[in-house]
């Protein structure tokens, strides 16, 4: 078992190769000890009679022919127990922080297992997270993974933070985990997360798994899995509901990629593997909620768009398995909207069986559809605007101008601790949709609109006359 | 017939083994688990091996089984309302054997041993039978009879004995004068297209309820279309609204490296609907296939194979199939990434050179055939395609253009407007709408399909206009123009436009669909007189009705409600003109 093998004939980049080995197990984790007596951990790539392809987490260097090699007889594995709340980790599992080691309670192994999609049942608890464009437009339900696409230099830290701090499903009072995985993030940007989490309190319920930027990128390649092992043990053992945050799923990407170069693969688009989707989605299709059990997984991975472009493979790759994506945008955030999440590219998949009457309102949906109708024509209004003018519209056409303008400012835009209901939500979205003409709300049945609109609301009349008098003395 | 040899490498889902001497596409057991595998490649002693299951922790030197046979499907009754792994194993008996996560290295039956079913014979002792005759009929499901066939690769010969009762799928119901035992189970190798007569020209339409659809890119029973669009541009929603609202016997569904939670949603959706054809749950007349994308990717290329042989099956009984693989990018990857294990010549993005070859392999098993059973059956195959960025040259979405007859552009432009079914009406395209053009005239209306055109050219023109309107805006262009424009939006929502969650509005009948069309032909005729005959445009934009045509497709009563519009829209014209 403990045999020590000195047999290296090649090391290459981050793996190193072997001769003459027993027979070893694909997938098995490796201990390497150095001349100089450290250690360092690897997994097999490839195995056969003759050659033994072994991939080093922590990097080859200081490596040479003369290090051992020890097969542990298992894959990687992560210890597991409730006790890991509130503990930060390094990307492979250590313990960062003062604590002692994790006594386990059991060992996962990190690759999981698929969930049989007929023991999954169909998202559809809402969750609050007080953000206006998500819960109003792109709502977030329990067991969904929906990404944050951003750009560098981009609130999307912020964002997630805000959401992990607000997030809550209403009329429930189950217990609530945060796993935080950092993949090649600055210590400067883990700081800001791991200050919010102290102050904030959020750290007690939070295992954090930390891969800074200069850990060694082949490690980045198992940090996600073990968050999302600790999540599905606290999910399912614990019955808890648990929010993962990966960030950020570029880095883990290029890592991807880097491995794949290094063992001379044939690549895919833009020299990404071409089983970057499959890699993927063995990550993100770790959330979801199973039928008779409480717990489920909820993921927020973030990714940072190489040049913003939203057809990148990363992102493009992410967006075919996700339920959906928030688009943070810097056209917004330059004009100083936090946050600028631009609604229209965005999109929750399983909004429609998280909303409506006996979730959030009867009325959700309808006015979401009407919210994106109106935003995307007002939009499209700036466009000839630029060409020729504000005179050349007729009156409609400038009445869906300006709604683009309120909508930015008023439904999109938001504090960065302001917690919206979804009630407020929904009636600032009657606010400003109350300034376009009733006939032109075409998303909007009647009924819908008798019930909700602010004019047809006769007992509260006076109330919303001063608001009419308003948007009249812009125009 | 079984040879035992042993692993000689392991590379994720590839493994090398020596000493079993297998043919091509043979199925073999691996390791000490036996996990399932697939012979792709012999070179010398050793085959090149593909594995259904993870491989983590196998090891060189465990022994390897070769089965000797290809993989195959079983057929017979009890396929219908199942849901099935890529390699046909039903994921509710893995759940019972396994929990909610799927270990590896389990076995299970395509169709269970244990139930019995009711089987009536309909040949006599001394009758003659070939190769696809029917010995008999089981009721499978309310709606359906299941046609027991000879299967295609035994020899025929005169009945000796036929026993009528009930039976398990695997006991014999029929013996032969050859000694042929029959039973209602058959096997057939899924890379293998089922023979049949011949072919025959697909002109009847597949009828899905769909506006766009049905009304201007329509597809035949037995024909072959593409869904591609980048991701958000309503794929999957449009392959679950053909699933559920087609008018065929017989849907299967293949999630190919899709999302788990959407087969979440299917299944629990799918028993409560009614097929809109029997009045029966959905669930009795679907087979579900579901691989999804965190599944072992070699079943995921095994899985559209198995699809679509369930598929030809249930064709060969005389029945309308209609097949939906969601989404063959993903299988076209599973190919690559094989492919790339093997180190094989990569040809365009990496895809392998034979990757054309596979689609149109797989398209061809569409078809509207004369089966050998004698009656006629069909498969419409619809495929999705998940171009990557959106973009339609990459090598899946191309090669799949040059297949099949029906395209159905996804558009992410539309998505955004919440403009649903995104589906471009500029850039897609049937060709099947002039064998179909007999049908449509004698079953929906002689003039149906000048009103299509006239749709489709109003809306053609509104795409010029809107490249005026965008450098000088809509009050410039004359006064017919805006009416043009004005006709070409209601065009678009009023009829193209169609919710897929909204309890009428989900399903429109044809009849309903030429109504429609019809009315806002009648509007756009009526409105073009007045202006001719010198009326304000102005007094045309502020009638009532116009807007009212809007909600129509919503109500219960629909031609009531249609005809209180009309007769409105006739009142306020006659004002006009008054």
């Amino acid at each position: 078992m403990t045999k020590e093998y000195k047999t290296i004939t090649q090391i290459s980049g981050p793996l190193i190769f072997l001769e003459k080995t027993e027979p070893v197990g694909y997938g098995e984790l490796v201990q390497i000890n150095t001349e100089d007596g450290s250690t360092k951990r690897g997994q097999v790539l490839d195995t056969s009679e003759d050659t033994v392809v072994v991939q080093v987490f922590e990097g080859t260097g200081g490596l040479n022919d003369s290090a051992g090699v020890v097969f542990t007889g298992e894959t990687i594995k992560l210890p597991v127990s409730k006790d890991m709340l509130g503990r930060i980790l390094s990307g492979s599992g250590e313990p960062l922080d003062e604590g002692p080691h994790i006594v386990p309670d059991k060992r996962l192994d990190i690759n999981g297992a698929a969930m049989n999609p007929y023991s999954r049942r169909p998202p559809e608890e809402f969750i609050q997270t007080g953000i206006s464009t998500i819960d109003g437009t792109n709502t977030l339900v329990r067991g969904q993974k929906l990404p944050i696409f951003s750009g560098s230099g981009l609130p999307h830290n912020e964002i997630a933070l805000q959401i992990a701090r607000q997030s809550s499903v209403l009329g429930s009072e189950e217990e609530f985990a945060v796993v935080f995985a950092a993949m090649g993030i600055t210590h400067e940007e883990s700081q800001t997360f791991m200050d919010d989490f102290e102050k904030t309190g959020a750290l007690e319920r939070a295992v954090v798994f930390l891969n800074h930027a200069d850990d060694p990128a082949v490690e980045r390649m198992i940090t996600p899995r073990m968050a999302l092992t600790a999540a599905e043990y606290l999910a399912y053992e614990h019955d808890m509901h648990v929010l993962v945050i990966l960030t950020d799923m570029t880095n883990y990407a290029e890592a991807l990629r880097q491995m794949g170069a290094a063992r001379e693969e044939v690549p895919g688009r833009q020299g990404y593997p071409g089983y970057m989707y499959t890699d993927l989605a063995s990550l993100y299709e770790r959330a979801g909620v199973i039928k008779g059990r409480k717990g489920s997984v909820t993921q927020i991975p973030i990714l940072t768009m190489p040049g913003d472009d939203i057809t990148h493979p990363i992102p493009d790759l992410s967006g075919y398995i996700t339920e959906g994506q928030i688009v943070v945008s810097r056209e917004l955030h330059r004009k100083g909207i936090y946050p600028p999440i631009n609604v229209l590219p965005s999109l929750s998949r399983l909004m429609g069986s998280g909303i409506g009457g006996g979730k959030t309102r009867d009325d959700h949906k309808k006015v979401s559809d009407q919210l994106y109708a109106g935003y995307a024509e007002g939009r499209d209004l700036r466009g000839l605007v630029a060409i020729v003018g504000k005179e050349a519209l007729s009156e409609r056409d400038r009445k869906f101008l300006e709604f683009a303008d309120h909508f930015e400012d008023r439904f999109v835009r938001q504090g960065r601790d302001e917690n919206r209901s979804v009630e407020d939500t929904l009636n600032i979205s009657w606010d400003i949709l109350s300034e376009l003409p009733i006939k032109q709300l075409t998303r909007i049945d009647d009924k819908i609109i008798e019930k909700y609109h602010p004019a047809k609301q006769t007992t509260s009349e006076s109330e919303y006359q001063p608001q009419e008098q308003e948007v009249s003395g812009e125009q | 017939m079984e040879v035992k040899g042993e692993i000689y490498r392991v590379s994720g889902p590839v493994v090398i083994a020596t000493g079993i001497r297998p043919k091509m596409y043979d199925v073999v057991k691996v390791g000490h688990e036996g996990l399932m595998g697939e012979v792709i490649k012999i070179e010398g002693d050793k085959s090149t091996i593909q594995v259904y299951e993870d491989t983590s922790g196998i090891e060189p030197g465990e022994p390897v089984e070769n089965t000797g046979l290809p993989l195959s499907v079983e057929l017979g009754p009890g396929l219908l309302e199942s849901i099935y792994d890529g390699i046909q194993r039903p994921l509710q008996v893995l759940q019972d054997k396994m929990g909610d996560f799927i270990a590896r290295g389990a076995t299970a039956n395509g169709i269970d041993r244990e139930k019995q079913w009711e089987f009536k014979p309909i040949v006599n002792k001394g009758d003659k039978v070939e190769p696809g005759d029917i010995i008999g009929i089981v009721q499978e499901t309310p709606n359906l009879e299941h046609q027991i066939m000879v299967p295609p690769n035994i020899q025929g010969g005169t009945v000796s004995g036929i026993y009528s009762g009930k039976f398990t799928v695997d006991e014999t119901v029929c013996v032969l004068s050859n000694g042929k035992e029959l039973s209602m189970l058959q096997k057939w190798p899924v890379r293998t297209p089922r023979p049949t007569k011949r072919k025959l020209k697909p002109n009847r339409p597949l009828l899905t309820g769909q506006r766009i659809l049905d009304g201007m890119f329509p597809v035949a029973k037995g024909g072959t279309a593409a869904i591609p669009g980048p991701f958000g541009s309503g794929k999957t929603v449009t392959q679950q609204q053909l699933a559920k609202w087609s008018d065929t016997d017989i849907v299967v569904y293949i999630g190919c490296g899709e999302r788990g939670n959407e087969m979440a949603d299917v299944l629990d959706e799918f028993p409560e609907l009614e097929d809109p054809k029997a009045g029966r749950p959905l669930m009795e007349r679907t087979v579900l296939i579901a691989n999804t994308s965190n599944m072992p990717v070699a079943a995921r290329e095994a899985s559209v194979y198995t699809g679509v042989t369930i598929s030809e099956y249930y064709r060969d009984m005389g029945y309308d199939v209609a097949l939906m693989a969601d989404s063959t990018s993903r299988w076209a990857e599973a190919m690559r990434e094989i492919s790339s294990r093997l180190e094989e010549m990569p040809g365009e993005e990496g895809y392998p050179a034979y990757l054309a070859a596979r689609l149109s392999e797989f398209y061809e098993r569409a078809g509207y055939v004369k089966s050998n059973s004698g009656y006629d059956g069909s498969i419409t195959v619809i495929g999705a395609v998940s171009p990557p960025g959106g973009d339609f040259s990459e090598p899946v979405t191309q090669n799949t253009l040059r297949i099949v007859k029906v395209f159905w552009a996804l558009d992410a432009k539309l998505s955004q407007r919440r403009h649903f079914p995104a589906i471009n009406w500029l850039t897609s395209y049937s060709l099947y709408t002039e064998s179909l053009s007999d049908w449509l005239s004698e079953n929906v209306a002689p003039d149906w399909i000048d009103l299509r055109n006239y749709a489709m050219d109003i809306l053609e023109e509104e795409s010029e206009l809107q490249e005026i309107v965008q450098l000088v805006g809509s009050d410039a262009l004359p006064e017919s123009q805006q009416l043009k424009l004005e006709v070409a939006r209601m065009f678009r929502e009023y009829f193209l436009q169609q919710n897929a969650f909204h309890e009428i509005d989900r399903y429109c009948p044809f009849y309903k669909q030429y109504k429609l069309v019809q009315a806002i032909h009648k509007f756009s005729e009526t409105a073009n007189s007045k202006l001719e005959a010198g009326y304000s445009i102005n007094d045309i934009m502020a009638m009532e009705s116009k807007d009212e045509l809007a909600k129509v497709r919503y109500e219960e009563d629909f031609d009531g409600e249609l005809n209180k519009v009309l007769s409105k829209m006739d009142d306020e014209f006659s004002q006009i003109g008054g």
